[in-house]
């Protein structure tokens, strides 16, 4: 029995997924990527193999994902965390047409055919709005944990609109409306309300298409969820294994290519 | 002989000062905060007390800025390009162009012999091209903002620092940092950054000489020096702090217009 794994090194956090040859999840981890990376990688693998109680040897291709992908120095190889993000959201959603993965830097949309191969995407690389760094500086502006944030939101009753686009701005505007009595779930509401305006943008660019999978560290926010549904009035797939989606994307790959190099007359099937 | 007060409620500091004829005899600046009518009030009687005059010795008060309605002690509101051209037009009556970088908005406006706004371009939805984006670098790095002209004239070796979005720039500092760039090259190298982009919205603007530079930056002169080496032409600004108040200076010398239009207008009822 051989073990694929893949690596995905984010922003904010760095993810990893080991699996065996059914494509089941055997080990996984999840970590802050913190300012060293190359040793944030190697936490998280170690942790994955722990978890799944697995040797190293045991594993025997590593892809690496992810913003800090080429700093996975002990993998075999790097693919972009938008093929892996892809490939993840259709094998546990495999009715998946859009994609939209949202990140603490980055937000990315992704349109997949019914063969789950890429066929465009978009995503803010150039500005933060939009991105879980805009829930971030709400966070640091109400000093608040990232993970109150959304169940705060929905008790929301009157919300306030966030008019600036800026994430710096806004941390400034969440203040503003302190100071003017605004009570803390009405901004936050508003601050999701905001960022779901500014992805669902970012995805009518590639085309939204049913079914919708929703992927990346902000999926654990159940108010993120929300104000994304309301705003595409669509529902959006997310399960818990969410935030590994880009991690088993890459551990997807990796487990291609053992069979690659095992039989080539397999190495144009893709497993699904 | 008359005395008025000019207020300029900013996003980031409130200035005030009482003009006697063509003097400023009172000068007053806080930070704004979020209690605008109260800092507006508060900055007004600061500036009347540094001039040593009495509050009923004030015969009309302008406010501008972005929290001018918010002023309760006007007695009228004008915008900011309007106060700012009639500012740089006083201290420099051949001025042109006005560029007014403050901390969360970058203007670049036309005007004509007279100060009359001709046309005007302005950023005020991306941190980037704003004193906000100094402020941020500083704060990565663990400086307060009366910091950043001290460190800029340190700065010895040229650092690129691309400027895209406030948010993205803390990772770029500290990669820049753990390579050991110092301080004071990351700090002019976020300077440089921010005057291109003022470079690029006066070619927008169309601008023409003479160029007046206002605004709470460029009381750093390393700032003034910048913009005018990457702007190719010689630059005006008003002397030390003054640089900082031309907007307060311009709103009460259009308060200064108003009395004298108030006063013909008077006389012309009274023949009638």
């Amino acid at each position: 029995m051989a073990y694929a794994a893949g690596v995905d090194v984010g922003s904010t956090q760095t993810k990893a997924i080991i699996i065996d040859e059914q494509r089941n999840v055997v080990g996984r981890s999840l970590g802050d990527t913190g300012a060293n990376v190359v040793v944030a990688a190697e936490t998280a693998f170690a942790q994955a193999l722990a978890d799944g109680k697995i040797e190293e040897g045991e594993v025997e291709y590593i892809i690496g994902t992810g913003y800090g992908r080429y700093r996975v120095t002990f993998g075999n190889d790097q693919v972009t965390e938008i093929s892996c993000h892809a490939r993840g959201a259709v094998r546990f959603f495999p009715n998946t047409r859009s994609v939209v993965d949202m990140g603490g830097q980055d937000t990315k949309a992704i349109r997949v055919n019914d063969k789950g191969e890429i066929d465009d995407f978009c995503m803010n690389d150039k500005c933060a709005a939009g991105t879980g760094r805009f829930l971030g500086a709400a966070a640091a502006a109400l000093d608040m944990g990232l993970d109150d944030l959304g169940p705060t939101a929905l008790k929301a009753t009157k919300p306030v609109r966030i008019s600036t686009t800026c994430t710096v701005f806004a941390e400034s505007e969440v203040l503003a409306w302190l100071g003017k009595g605004k009570k803390v779930e009405d901004i936050l509401w508003g601050v999701h309300q905001s960022i779901a305006s500014r992805s669902s943008a970012l995805m009518r660019r590639v085309g939204i298409e049913d079914e919708i999978t929703f992927t990346g560290g902000v999926t654990r926010n159940v108010a993120m969820i929300k104000a994304l549904e309301e705003r595409l009035d669509k529902k959006l797939n997310v399960s818990e294994e969410s935030h590994y989606m880009g991690a088993m994307g890459a551990a997807m790959f990796a487990l291609d290519r053992i069979f690659a190099s095992r039989e080539p007359a397999e190495a144009t099937e893709t497993a699904r | 002989m008359s005395i008025t007060a000019g207020i300029d409620v900013g996003s980031t500091y409130t200035k005030a000062v009482v003009l006697q004829d063509d003097s400023v005899i009172g000068m007053a600046m806080k930070a704004t905060g979020f209690k605008l009518t109260e800092v507006s009030e508060a900055m007004f009687r600061a500036a009347i007390a540094d001039a040593g005059i009495d509050r009923e010795d004030v015969e009309y008060t302008i406010a501008t800025g972005y929290g001018r309605h918010q002023c309760n002690v006007k007695d009228l509101a004008v915008t900011d390009l309007t106060a700012a051209a009639r500012g740089a037009h006083f201290f420099f009556p051949g001025t042109r162009t006005v560029l007014d970088i403050g901390g969360q908005t970058m203007k670049v406006t036309r005007i004509d012999e007279t100060a009359r706004v001709k046309s005007f371009r302005l950023n005020d939805k991306c941190a980037a091209g704003t004193g906000a984006f100094l402020e941020k670098t500083a704060r990565y790095m663990g400086f307060g903002t009366e910091e950043i002209g001290g460190l800029m004239d340190t700065s010895k070796e040229h650092v690129t620092i691309s400027g895209v979005c406030a948010v993205f720039a803390e990772s770029e500092v500290i990669n820049h940092l753990s390579q050991g760039t110092s301080p004071a090259d990351i700090m002019q190298g976020s300077a440089d950054s921010l005057s291109a982009r003022s470079v690029q919205l006066l070619k927008r603007a169309k601008a023409e000489p003479e160029y007046t530079l206002t605004g709470g930056l460029l009381r750093w002169p390393r700032m003034i020096d910048t913009i005018a080496k990457q702007l190719d032409a010689e630059v005006n600004s008003a002397k030390g702090d003054l640089v900082q108040y031309t907007g307060a200076v311009g709103a009460a010398l259009l308060g200064r217009i108003r009395l004298e239009k108030l006063a013909e207008k008077g006389v012309v009822e009274q023949t009638a």
